[in-house]
């Protein structure tokens, strides 16, 4: 779709210009190169972590990664399941509050709030995104694991993790639902209107639905770096390979694994660790690929 | 329209390749073979070589030091066979190495640590193995304070973990932990938030950390008190040395190093990766 799309736009470029002047040809000679290298190093990327993965996924064996005892790499135990189960349930109940919070919060500065408190919220929230995320696990492993702790000990825990997580991916959610929100045309809210609807059926029935597919990207994107997310994740959720049995209990995802044992990895346990990777790859395009989804009929609208 | 393109393709390989050989030319080394060393070992110790690498080559300009990592095991291994100039290995030699001669560069301890308000003035060896297999849970059963303890331990490969485990005869497996850091630095931030936490971190690491007013404890042990003279005079109970290896009398460029690693000259980089300089 999108390849089609492009080049359907040289060719109209070709057309209107017989004699290409300098600027468009150097523009070429930039843009070329370019294209190129971002292209090499994603590939060269994916190259190397399945050639550094190829050890792990060949001696240990995919049966072993997802049935051994335990995680210990060190003393030959090589079971991700449990890790990556915590990957996905942090990542999924994040988003999912960061989703219900964001829609909420848009729909409310979109059609109840008054302009300048739209206008304010929008700031904060923006500002919210500019946070990066070493100082949310720093603020999480003071303020709210400590909170969490007086609750049910430990402290590092599944909660802990999904807060600063919603926390983190809410401005995704929020901005792009608002964004979406306010690109409603007017016509259909006023048609709205003009029937007598309330501003509650106007803002859930209309605008809602006609936004639903621009929402919806934002909400998988948002889902995308609550997967990838490593540092804040890793300073407060306890890191304990295990599936929780509570939203007190500890948890480790792929990344943190990844960022905690790789320093002074060697032999299969690095492999392990490039699976690990590995993994984490396949999960995000995963959600990368829901997003093209959404993304032909949003295009249309 | 494909006609247009091509010789832009053309022209932009051309110029990759011009800035391919300008990196090539950039990256080449200009180093002879006589004033290039090669360290391979433990990856405990070769951060410390690899500081102590970057300042002697700054000082030696054309010299080069690589420092690998593979484990004490592949130092000993590679200074055998003549694979490496220097061995790296964090451990005191074997019986069955007395064909080896190890430089001490360095000494790395591990001490338990507590939050400052925590009562506890100490654990016995007993007790700190029943914490950790998770036989005891409550501060209660080991001295004043109370609440769950909340242990901490070190993620795997970690070489405080390996003197931890090889020191109370424990193996990973065995251990209950509740939050599993990565270095020193997280495990002592950790511990100075959390009231209930028991930790352990390099020694060096934790008499830093307490002299620039983080509020932790670090836990004497079978009677001694972890300070830096308790471990450089060999005299604390959870110690290893951080050894530079040879299998020949040193001579040349590597004797030159050795002597440099030993020297007062790289202490300020030996503490500030948390180890304690020889004396």
């Amino acid at each position: 779709m999108i390849s089609s799309k492009s080049s359907s736009t040289f060719r109209f470029v070709d057309r209107i210009s017989k004699a290409e002047p300098w600027e468009d040809r150097l523009l070429r000679m930039i843009l070329w190169p370019a294209g190129v290298l971002a292209g090499t190093v994603s590939l060269a990327i994916v190259l190397v972590i399945t050639i550094e993965a190829g050890p792990g996924l060949g001696e240990i064996g995919v049966v072993r990664l997802l049935a051994d005892p335990s995680w210990h790499p060190a003393n030959g135990r090589f079971n991700l399941l449990p890790i990556i189960v915590d990957t996905v349930l942090v990542a999924a109940l994040a988003t999912s509050l960061a989703a219900a919070a964001g829609i909420l919060s848009a729909i409310f500065c979109t059609s109840f709030a008054p302009r300048m408190l739209a206008t304010c919220f929008t700031r904060m929230i923006e500002l919210l995104a500019g946070i990066p995320s070493v100082v949310f696990g720093l603020w999480g492993m003071t303020v709210l694991v400590p909170a969490v702790a007086a609750l049910a000990p430990p402290g590092p825990s599944l909660l802990a993790a999904t807060l600063v997580l919603t926390l983190m991916i809410l401005p995704t959610v929020t901005l792009v639902a608002t964004s979406s929100l306010s690109r409603v045309p007017a016509s259909l809210l006023i048609g709205g209107k003009a029937l007598g609807l309330s501003a509650w059926s106007i803002a859930t029935k209309i605008a809602l639905p006609a936004a639903r597919r621009g929402i919806a990207t934002g909400v998988v994107l948002a889902l995308g770096r609550a997967l990838g997310e490593t540092m804040a994740v890793l300073m407060v959720s306890g890191n304990i390979v295990q599936i929780p049995g509570s939203l007190f209990d500890p948890i480790r995802t792929l990344p943190a694994t990844i960022a905690l044992e790789i320093p002074y990895a060697e032999g299969l346990h690095r492999a392990s660790l490039f699976v690990c990777a590995l993994v984490l790859m396949a999960i995000v395009l995963t959600t990368v690929c829901f997003i093209e989804l959404f993304q032909p009929e949003s295009a249309r609208d | 329209m494909m006609g247009r393109a091509v010789p832009a393709q053309r022209r932009c390989r051309g110029l990759a390749l011009s800035v391919g050989v300008f990196l090539a030319a950039l990256i080449a080394p200009a180093v002879r073979a006589d004033d290039k060393l090669l360290l391979t070992g433990s990856s405990t110790v070769a951060p410390l070589a690899a500081e102590i690498a970057k300042r002697y080559e700054s000082l030696h300009p054309g010299v080069r030091v690589d420092v690998q990592m593979g484990g004490s095991a592949r130092g000993v291994t590679d200074i055998r066979h003549g694979l490496a100039d220097i061995g790296m290995v964090s451990r005191a030699l074997k019986a069955d190495e007395a064909d080896l001669t190890a430089y001490t560069i360095a000494f790395d301890g591990v001490t338990m640590i507590v939050n400052k308000v925590n009562p506890i003035t100490t654990l016995t060896e007993e007790q700190i193995v029943a914490i950790y297999t998770g036989k005891i849970r409550e501060w209660s059963a080991v001295g004043p304070g109370k609440g769950q303890i909340v242990i901490e331990n070190k993620a795997e490969g970690r070489s405080t973990l390996e003197l931890f485990l090889d020191h109370f005869k424990l193996s990973s497996p065995e251990i209950k932990a509740d939050v599993v850091v990565g270095d020193n630095e997280e495990a002592l931030k950790f511990v100075s938030v959390s009231p209930n936490a028991l930790g352990y971190v390099s020694i060096g690491g934790a008499v830093y950390a307490a002299d620039s007013g983080v509020p932790i404890k670090a836990l004497p042990l079978d009677g001694v008190e972890p300070t830096i003279e308790a471990v450089a005079t060999r005299k604390f109970p959870i110690l290893r040395e951080l050894n530079l290896v040879l299998a020949r009398p040193p001579e040349g460029r590597v004797k030159d190093f050795i002597n440099y690693a030993q020297s007062g000259e790289v202490y300020d980089l030996v503490k500030e990766l948390f180890y304690v300089p020889i004396r």
